[in-house]
C-alpha cells in the first residue's frame, strides 16, 4: 500500500469540516424548498392551455434539462449578479457566490422538480378536478384542495429520491470555489497534502447519509404500497 | 453581442477559439461514447447479476449498485483521480501518473493526458453502470415469469433461457432509458473538468476567462448541448422503431 | 322561466361534431331524463350545462345565467347546481365527512360546524352516516355514490345533474342509488339525469329527452316516450334497452 494514513487530519480539521457540511445542508434546504415551489408553478404552467405560459414554462425546463448542472451553475453565476446589478444598481459584487449558487440550485431543481410533479398531476383523474369545479371551487381551490395532495402523495417516493440526488449534487458548488463539505476537505487537503484521507472520509459520510435516505425511502414506498 | 470572437486566434493549441470549442466537443463526446460503453457493459452485468437465483451474485450486483448511486459523482471522481494512485501498489500508482501520460499525446489540442482521460472514463462509465444496472434488472423482472419456465420446460438450460428469451426482450425494454442514459453520461462528464479534462463546459468557460465574452462563449455551448442532445434523441427514437417487437411493448413507437 | 335553457348548442373536438344544434329545457321541479346508445353525446351535453364542457355555438342559460358567455362567473354557477358523477369521483385523500364539508366551506363561506352539521343530516338521509369517519376507498360503490349525491346536496343546489350515475356499479348496488334519486325526485328536486335505467325513467321522469349521433331526436312526455316514440333510432334503442 502506498504510504501510511493520518487519520488525525479530518479532527484537526473537524470546525472547517462542520461549517462546510452547514454550507451543504444550507444550500440543500433552501434549492429543495425553491425548487419544488417553483418547480409546481412550472408544471402548472406547462398544463396550462394558454400557449403564452405552457410554450415557456416548456422551454425553460427541456433547456435546463438539455445541459450539464456545471454548465447551468456557470450560467447562473454568470447571470445572477448582473441582473441583480441591474435592478439594485449596485455593483456585481452585492451579490455573493453562495447567494449565486443559490439561485442556480433553485433554477436547475425546479425544472427536475417540474417533470415529476407534471407527472404527478397528470396521474389524477380528470374527474377529480371536474367533481370540484362542480362543487363551484376555482381553479386553485381544485389544485390546492383536490389535485396537488393527492399528486405529491403519488409522487412522495420519487420527490424523495430526487432530494437524496440533490443533496449529492451540491457537491458541484465545488466548480465555483464555494466551501461546501467537498470543498472544505478539499481546501484542507490541500493545507495538508492529505486529500486522500480527507477525500475518503467525505466519500463515506456521504455514502452514510444517502444509503440511509434512500433506505428510509425504500420503506416509505414499500408502506404507501400496502396503505393502496 | 460579439459573435465574431470564435473567429479571433486562440493563446494556445495553433487554432481559433471556435477551435478550441470543437475541441471541447471532441472530448466531451470521446469521454461519454467511452464511458457508455464501460457502463453498458459493466450494468449488464450487474443488472443480470441480481436476477439470478445466485444468493452471493444478488449480493454483489445489489452492493455495487448501492455503493455508487450514493456517492456524489464528483466525489467519485476524485477518488478516482486523487485517491486511487495512491491506495493501490505504489509503483502502479507513480505508473498511472508518471508513465501511462507518455504511452500517447492525445490528439485534438487536448492539453491534458491520457490519465485525466482514462480516470474520467472510469468514473463516469463504472458510476453509470449503477443506474443501467437498475433499467437492465426491472426490464428483466418485467418479463412474464412464464417466459423463464416455458424456456426451461424445453430444456434449456438458464443461461440458455437468459440468452435466447429472457435478455432479447429486455434489452428492447431497456433501449428507450438507455437512450437517456447516455444523455446522462453526456452531461454528467462536464465533471471531468476538475480533474482538467478539457471538454465543451470547461473550453466555453476557459474562452470567456480569456476573452471576457461570458454570454457569448456559454451560449455557444449550451447550443452545442442542445443540439447534440436533440440528435440523439432522434437517433435513438429511429433505432428504437427498428428492434421493436411486433405487437409488444407500446413504448417501443411507431404506430 | 326555465331552471336550465339549451339553446342550438354546437360542439366540435377538432373536425367532430359532438354536439350538433342541441335544444331543450328544465322546468322549476321537473325530472328529465336523457338516454341514448354510447357515444350519442348526452353525457357531453349534461357537462356542458354547468361548464365543465366548453361548446362553440349556441346558448345554455341557468336560474337566468348565460353558462358560456365570457364574463359569467362559473364557479358561482357551479357552487349552485349538483353534479353527481359515474365514478363517483370522491376525493381519495379525505375523510367522507370532509369530502362533504370542503366546498360548504371554501366555497360557500360556511363555519366548518355549521358544514359538519349539514354534511351529517345528508349522510343520514342516504343511510350513511355510520360511515362519516371513513375513507373513500373504503367503501363499496354503492355506498360512495350516495355519499357523493350527498355531496351534491350539501351545497343546497337549485338543480341536480346525474352522469350516468349507476352505470359503473356492481348490479346489485344499483337500487341503494336509484332510490335516493327517486325520493329526491318526489321531493321536487329539479333534475337532469343521463342514464340507461328505463325503469327509473317510468317511474319519476316527466320528460325523456333521446338523443344519438350529436343530435337530440326526441324531447317528449314520458308517456309519448314509452307509448309511441316517433323515430325508429329511439324504438330500436328501446327494444335493445329493455330486452336486456
Amino acid at each position: 500500500m502506498g504510504g501510511e494514513f493520518d487519520w488525525t487530519v479530518i479532527w484537526k480539521y473537524r470546525e472547517a469540516l462542520w461549517d462546510g457540511m452547514l454550507t451543504s445542508l444550507k444550500l440543500f434546504a433552501i434549492a429543495l424548498a425553491g425548487g419544488i415551489f417553483f418547480g409546481t408553478l412550472l408544471a402548472l404552467a406547462r398544463l396550462s392551455s394558454w400557449k403564452a405560459l405552457s410554450l415557456p414554462a416548456a422551454g425553460f425546463v427541456n433547456l435546463i434539462r438539455a445541459i450539464p448542472f456545471i454548465m447551468a451553475i456557470f450560467w447562473f453565476y454568470f447571470l445572477t449578479p448582473m441582473i441583480v446589478s441591474k435592478f439594485t444598481g449596485q455593483q456585481g459584487e452585492a451579490v455573493g457566490p453562495f447567494t449565486s449558487a443559490v439561485v442556480a440550485f433553485i433554477m436547475v431543481e425546479s425544472a427536475y422538480y417540474s417533470e415529476i410533479i407534471r407527472a404527478g398531476i397528470q396521474s389524477i383523474p380528470r374527474g377529480q378536478p371536474a367533481a370540484a369545479y362542480a362543487l363551484g371551487m376555482t381553479y386553485w381551490q381544485s389544485m390546492g384542495h383536490i389535485v396537488l395532495p393527492q399528486a405529491f402523495r403519488n409522487m412522495l417516493p420519487v420527490m424523495l429520491t430526487q432530494a437524496v440526488i440533490l443533496f449529492q449534487d451540491t457537491s458541484l458548488v465545488y466548480v465555483v470555489a464555494l466551501k461546501d463539505f467537498l470543498g472544505a476537505a478539499s481546501k484542507a487537503g490541500q493545507l495538508t497534502g492529505r486529500i486522500v484521507e480527507l477525500y475518503l472520509f467525505v466519500a463515506v459520510v456521504f455514502f452514510i447519509l444517502c444509503f440511509a435516505a434512500s433506505w428510509g425511502v425504500k420503506r416509505l414506498q414499500a408502506r404507501l404500497a400496502v396503505a393502496r | 453581442m460579439d459573435w465574431k470572437i470564435f473567429l479571433e486566434q486562440a493563446p494556445s493549441g495553433g487554432m481559433t477559439y471556435l477551435g478550441w470549442l470543437w475541441s471541447g466537443l471532441f472530448w466531451t463526446l470521446a469521454v461519454s461514447a467511452c464511458a457508455w460503453v464501460l457502463a453498458f457493459t459493466v450494468g449488464s452485468v450487474v443488472g443480470i447479476a441480481r436476477t439470478t437465483p445466485l444468493a452471493w451474485a444478488r449480493a454483489l450486483g445489489t452492493a455495487y449498485v448501492e455503493l455508487f448511486r450514493n456517492i456524489p459523482l464528483l466525489v467519485q471522481m476524485f477518488l478516482w483521480y486523487f485517491v486511487m494512485p495512491e491506495v493501490i501498489p505504489k509503483a502502479w500508482g507513480d505508473w498511472l501518473k508518471q508513465d501511462m501520460p507518455n504511452l500517447l499525446t492525445l490528439p485534438f489540442a487536448a492539453q491534458f493526458s491520457l490519465w485525466e482521460f482514462t480516470a474520467a472514463v472510469l468514473c463516469l462509465g463504472l458510476y453509470t453502470a449503477s443506474r443501467v444496472a437498475e433499467q437492465v434488472r426491472s426490464g428483466i423482472q418485467s418479463l412474464p415469469r412464464g417466459q423463464v419456465a416455458a424456456g426451461l420446460a424445453m430444456g434449456l438450460t438458464l443461461p440458455q433461457v437468459y440468452r435466447h428469451v429472457t435478455l432479447p426482450m429486455a434489452y428492447r425494454i431497456v433501449i428507450p432509458p438507455m437512450t437517456s442514459e447516455f444523455l446522462t453520461i453526456f452531461k454528467n462528464s462536464s465533471t471531468a473538468l476538475t480533474i482538467g479534462v478539457l471538454e465543451l463546459t470547461a473550453q466555453s468557460r476557459q474562452i470567456s476567462e480569456y476573452t471576457f465574452k461570458t454570454f457569448e462563449a456559454f451560449t455557444a455551448a449550451t447550443l452545442i448541448y442542445i443540439v447534440i442532445t436533440m440528435t440523439v434523441i432522434l437517433l435513438m427514437r429511429t433505432l428504437e422503431r427498428r428492434v421493436a417487437v411486433p405487437g409488444y411493448i407500446a413504448q417501443g413507437g411507431g404506430h | 322561466m326555465a331552471m336550465i335553457e339549451i339553446r342550438n348548442v354546437s360542439k366540435w373536438y377538432g373536425a367532430f361534431q359532438v354536439l350538433k344544434d342541441c335544444t331543450s329545457r328544465v322546468e322549476k321541479g321537473e325530472v328529465v331524463v336523457v338516454c341514448g346508445p354510447s357515444g350519442s353525446g348526452k353525457s357531453t351535453l349534461i357537462k356542458t350545462v354547468n361548464g365543465l364542457e366548453p361548446f362553440q355555438q349556441g346558448e345554455i342559460v341557468v336560474n337566468g345565467t348565460s353558462v358560456g358567455a365570457a364574463k359569467t362567473n362559473l364557479p358561482k354557477v357551479r357552487a349552485q347546481i349538483g353534479m353527481v358523477f359515474q365514478n363517483f369521483e370522491l376525493f381519495p385523500h379525505m375523510s367522507i365527512t370532509d369530502n362533504l364539508t370542503l366546498a360548504q366551506v371554501k366555497v360557500l363561506g360556511r363555519t366548518r360546524e355549521a358544514a359538519v352539521e349539514k354534511g351529517h343530516k345528508l349522510l343520514e338521509r342516504v343511510g350513511l352516516l355510520n360511515q362519516k369517519d371513513k375513507y373513500p376507498g373504503q367503501l363499496s360503490g354503492g355506498q360512495q355514490q350516495r355519499v357523493a349525491i350527498a355531496r351534491a346536496l350539501s351545497m343546497d343546489p337549485i338543480a341536480m345533474l346525474f352522469d350516468e350515475p349507476t352505470s359503473a356499479l356492481d348490479p346489485e348496488m344499483i337500487n341503494e342509488v336509484l332510490d335516493v334519486m327517486v325520493e329526491l325526485a318526489r321531493e321536487g328536486m329539479t333534475m337532469m339525469v343521463v342514464t340507461h335505467e328505463m325503469g327509473f325513467a317510468r317511474k319519476v321522469a316527466h320528460r325523456v329527452v333521446f338523443m344519438d349521433h350529436g343530435q337530440i331526436v326526441e324531447d317528449c312526455t314520458k308517456d309519448e316516450f314509452f307509448g309511441t316514440p316517433r323515430s325508429e333510432r329511439a324504438q330500436a334503442f328501446l327494444s335493445k334497452i329493455l330486452h336486456h
